[in-house]
């Protein structure tokens, strides 16, 4: 294994280049499949059955909740990650803490949201609508939760070997998740809920 | 509906009991064989826990090639119940079974495997490369892909196969049409081997961009990687597509949600748009490939550089970005309005022009050649005009007010089978003969394989050329029966034949395999072909890190010009090899996703929550491994090597 110490820690083996290339291709597939689910989305948008409408049953408070939420924990994740390149093992663990905190408390709001659908009649089989968007929300939500507990393992990596080529590889790496996951809530808050809610 | 009722299959006939039997003999026999001869160990070993992109290409190709013959059953009983009016071999709902399962299976377990296994074998030795970017990805690949076809297979004699086309169309594949579990296995099969093949897409893309031999530019590579990387570009931006569409039919069959259904807001024409985002780039997905290896083949016995490196290069970036753009040419009679008819007509044809683009190359690279008539080059030959003609039907078929006659009739049956066997299935057995010698050791007989070539042409244009002249006159697609009255019978019955003769011409291949492994020469050193790119630089058999020396590159035939032109492939001292190493998670998790599969389609929920977990805790696993591989000592790499040198002698 050679390590080049004149790059960043992440970028330092050849191994890890390629797993950081390899990475933006799957967020390329990941921007195709969230695509395809916002299309279907605003297909389907308006085809409400019997069911209510976005109208009827967004509400701002718990969206906006979520919104600074998982906006903040994108910007903790990128001290983490900052904090890694000047070899701070401390801080940067205490920033990967602060983001999963930041996660888990948005899964905790979206939770709230989804039983609240389900409890003014907007179960995944009440209409074409419904289904979409509680796919497209909940696909979000299940990246969100696997990020967690990816985050979690490699925070516990980082405690038990250190920041290595490896470790800081996986933390760049799942920064880059973490940002994508940020960028598609900020579609979903624009398209599905403010848009919704007008 | 009991438990246990669900596993039976729903319209059992004579047929199906046999091949039941059959599949459980073979089963056996094969179980028995391996544990007499004691080779568990040397299979989990050497092939189900490896990660060397060389065998993992292998074990592609045998899926491949039993899939051919799995695919080529089922035409074989379609072209036999419609060879004699009224004919009553098999009953409604099994030929929709079987024309449903013969373009599935056809497509994504047969065609997509070959080409994946050329992908797998070919690329890291075109470019010079040790292995392909993420040697356990691409084991985990595989599996996947395995057990999604396994899966998809066992549908057979395990509650039922899908019966709703290989397009699946909604409402008809919805639980209210589909009563049976076949259409689960449709949606969940295909989905497992589908995120197989993403992986693969990520991966080779990864490896031609980085891993590439010093020396090697982008317009450098040999066409054959040119074509993997387009088609692989195709991959990672159509199969996410996919992903979605499965996700939301399966929710639409087991839990009752409203994506495709006709009532409650739900859009039939969801499916067959986002179906066709997706299926239309698959075509070129396949077809690409498919075009690099007739460019590797026909400049290599022409003697002559391609025609046109450039100009083939910038078709087929033309053909993958048109290829998105042209899907919804497959429903010009569903009422989209003559605007987008036309749009998407238009899109269609302009396909045609990077299309001819390539096949005049091939005419130039001809022309002047000094061209010698293998096996390979026969395929190659045939392949011209007869993918020419299927194009040019293609063309009529793109006309959306033309359409109206054509649509669902035998014709477009005719046609896509015009451009996919001469275009695909051919490049696939030339290439197949093609790097038989570099992968095996040994020449296929040529004398048998161009029989079969012949054969195979033969049978091909008697069985589908009737098709288009019954399609023109209404012989609808799908139809399991039809009446003496409407004229079809003399027609279908010469299609039956040349199906026949295509079923001989497979049998010739087993045969032609089964008389080279007994009596073919092996003292054919490493480049019996006189060939041009670095593929034919290393030894055969390869050796497991492929080339001892990084090669160095300076041309788009290196290998040509080391052995004509004197330029020095291999410079410097041998050094230590860094390899990975071997590992049984990516099978394990494929097996627990089989079975997570398989509790998903017959809604077993217990199961698949425990399998789900099973899964995810292969992943935390993974993410706690430390494997760096090993290396390989230059005293093993030089005794390999002079060991090799001697064997070719």
């Amino acid at each position: 294994m050679k390590v080049d110490n004149s790059l960043p820690l992440e970028y330092s083996t050849e191994e890890n280049n390629l797993k950081i290339l390899g990475f933006w291709i799957f967020i390329g597939a990941e921007i195709m499949l969230f695509a395809t689910l916002f299309t279907a989305y605003f297909t389907l948008e308006n085809r409400t059955g019997n069911g209510p409408t976005g109208a009827d049953i967004f509400e701002i408070t718990p969206v906006l909740i979520e919104t600074i939420l998982l906006l903040t924990s994108s910007f903790t994740i990128g001290l983490a990650i900052h904090a890694m390149r000047l070899n701070k093992k401390k801080a940067t663990m205490g920033f990967f803490i602060v983001t999963l905190i930041l996660g888990a408390a948005f899964l905790g709001v979206e939770i709230y949201e989804f039983t609240h659908y389900v409890h003014v009649g907007a179960g995944l089989q009440t209409s074409a609508f419904t289904a979409a968007l509680l796919t497209t929300l909940g696909t979000h939500g299940l990246h969100v939760t696997l990020g967690f507990f990816w985050g979690l393992f490699i925070l516990i990596q980082i405690k038990k070997r250190g920041l290595t080529p490896e470790t800081a590889n996986k933390s760049f790496i799942f920064s880059l998740y973490w940002h994508f996951l940020d960028i598609i809530w900020i579609f979903i808050f624009s398209f599905i809920y403010l848009k919704g809610m007008m | 509906m009991d438990f246990f009722d669900r596993f039976a299959v729903p319209h059992p006939s004579f047929l199906i009991y046999a091949s039941m039997v059959g599949i459980g003999l073979t089963m056996l026999a094969i179980v028995v064989g391996i544990t007499y001869f004691k080779k568990w160990g040397y299979l989990w070993r050497e092939w189900i826990t490896t990660v060397d992109h060389k065998r993992i290409g292998i074990m592609y190709l045998l899926s491949a090639l039993l899939m051919l013959f799995r695919g080529g059953v089922d035409a074989i009983m379609m072209r036999y119940q419609l060879s004699m009016p009224e004919n009553t071999f098999l009953d409604s709902q099994h030929y929709n079974e079987v024309f449903s399962t013969h373009g599935v299976v056809m497509i994504l377990f047969m065609a997509m495997p070959f080409i994946i296994f050329f992908f797998n074998y070919l690329v890291p030795l075109q470019i010079g490369a040790r292995d392909v970017a993420f040697p356990r990805l691409n084991a985990l690949s595989f599996w996947l892909f395995f057990m999604g076809m396994g899966l998809f297979n066992i549908s057979f004699i395990v509650g039922g196969s899908p019966d709703a086309g290989w397009t699946s169309y909604f409402p008809l594949a919805g639980n209210e049409f589909s009563t049976s579990v076949g259409t689960n296995y449709y949606m969940i099969a295909i989905q497992i081997a589908g995120i197989g093949t993403l992986m693969t897409g990520i991966n080779f893309i990864t490896t031609i961009l980085k891993m590439r031999a010093p020396g090697m530019k982008l317009m450098k590579m040999p066409m054959f990687t040119w074509s993997a990387f387009i088609a692989n570009v195709i991959i990672v931006f159509a199969f996410p597509v996919l992903t979605v569409l499965l996700a939301m039919g399966t929710m639409d069959r087991l839990f009752g949600t409203n994506f495709f259904t006709t009532d409650n807001g739900g859009m039939d024409m969801l499916w067959a748009n986002l179906f066709w985002v997706w299926g239309h780039p698959e075509v070129y997905i396949l077809i690409l490939p498919a075009f690099g290896l007739y460019s590797e083949i026909i400049s290599t016995f022409a003697r002559r550089n391609l025609y046109g490196y450039k100009s083939m290069v910038a078709s087929m970036v033309v053909i993958s970005l048109l290829s998105f753009f042209v899907w919804a040419h497959h429903f010009f009679t569903m009422g989209q309005g003559p605007l987008a008819n036309s749009i998407f007509s238009i899109t269609t044809m302009a396909i045609a022009v990077p299309t001819g683009v390539k096949i005049f190359n091939w005419l130039f690279t001809l022309w002047k050649g000094k061209i010698e008539f293998t096996t390979p080059m026969l395929y190659s030959m045939l392949f011209i005009p007869l993918f020419t003609l299927g194009g040019v039907t293609g063309v009529m078929l793109a006309m959306s007010a033309a359409d109206y006659q054509y649509h669902n009739t035998m014709f477009l049956v005719a046609h896509f089978h015009n451009v996919i066997i001469p275009g695909v299935v051919y490049a696939m057995l030339a290439g197949l003969t093609f790097y038989w010698p570099k992968i095996f050791g040994f020449m296929l007989n040529e004398r048998l394989g161009k029989w079969t070539a012949w054969l195979l042409s033969v049978g091909f244009v008697l069985a589908f050329i009737p098709m288009y002249i019954t399609g023109l006159d209404g012989q609808a697609r799908r139809m399991y029966t039809y009446s003496e009255s409407t004229g079809f019978s003399a027609m279908n019955m010469v299609s039956f034949i040349g199906a026949a003769i295509m079923a001989i011409a497979f049998a010739l291949l087993v045969y032609n395999i089964y008389y080279s492994i007994r009596y073919s020469p092996r003292n054919i050193g490493n480049d019996p072909w006189d060939a041009r790119s670095l593929e034919w630089a290393t030894h055969t058999p390869v050796p497991e890190y492929n080339f001892a020396i990084t090669p160095q590159v300076e041309s788009t035939q290196p290998f040509w010009d080391s052995k004509k032109n004197g330029h020095e492939l291999f410079k410097g001292e041998i050094e230590k090899i860094h390899m990975p190493n071997n590992s049984g998670l990516p099978f394990i998790m494929s097996c627990i996703f089989f079975v997570f599969g398989f509790a998903m389609i017959f809604s077993i929920w217990p199961l698949a929550i425990i399998t789900l977990i099973g899964i995810l805790a292969c992943l935390a696993y993974r993410s706690f491994e430390k494997d760096h591989g090993r290396y390989i000592s230059v005293e093993e790499i030089k005794e390999t090597e002079t060991r090799l040198r001697g064997a070719k002698k």
